[in-house]
């Protein structure tokens, strides 16, 4: 494929850094803590969003292998802090 | 063809995912919020893996974003699920104008499942 990045790629780029600045809103905000935990999932998320459009713009699929490593991390985190939330109350 | 196909995919794609980050940062409860973030991010997400797997249609490139998309579907339910739990536990207020509350009266944020949970 041709390594030139197509327009609707970096379209999609600027508008997931907006999406993750608002989620920086809300983790700074975040009335309590389950607010900040669900603000820190939806990050990773983003985050794995980001890597996949890198993917797919650069055609290296290095940025997949890395998209799937965030996923894992970012799931076992949010499971560890719900966790956490059960047992200390917010 | 394709080309226009995975631009429209990466355009809708990153829409549902800035839907998710206004939802988050809009909506008035934890549980709503929740379920914004949730159900939006994994759709926008599944579109991104579409227009990568039409843009590079090569076997390691589809096989990679089929299992992200398969690994995805599954967590981001369970933790979804995990969070609500712990937040209705912990005794988070719900909005004030909820219509339905199903937890029995006065027991709000009390630990009424009586399942042991590891």
């Amino acid at each position: 494929m041709d390594s030139i990045p197509s327009v609707p790629s970096l379209v999609a780029l600027a508008v997931l850094a907006v999406a993750a600045a608002l989620t920086f809103v809300r983790l700074a905000k975040g009335p309590t803590l389950p607010d900040r935990v669900i603000a820190i999932d939806l990050i990773g998320v983003l985050m794995v969003c980001l890597l996949v459009v890198m993917a797919g713009t650069t055609a290296q699929q290095a940025f997949l292998d890395v998209a799937i490593v965030v996923a894992l991390i970012s799931f076992v985190g949010t499971v560890a802090y719900a966790r956490y939330i059960e047992r200390e109350g917010s | 063809m394709i080309e226009w196909l995975s631009g429209g995919l990466f355009i809708a794609g990153a829409t549902l995912a800035l839907l998710a980050g206004v939802g988050v940062l809009r909506m008035p409860d934890v549980f709503t919020r929740m379920q914004a973030s949730t159900k939006a991010s994994t759709l926008g997400l599944q579109c991104l893996l579409a227009a990568v797997a039409l843009r590079n249609p090569e076997l390691s490139f589809v096989v990679r974003a089929a299992s992200i998309a398969a690994f995805m579907l599954l967590t981001t339910a369970v933790a979804a699920h995990v969070i609500a739990r712990a937040a209705a536990r912990s005794g988070v207020a719900l909005w004030p104008g909820t219509l339905v509350d199903e937890r029995p009266r006065g027991t709000a944020g009390r630990d009424t499942d009586t399942t042991p949970h590891p």
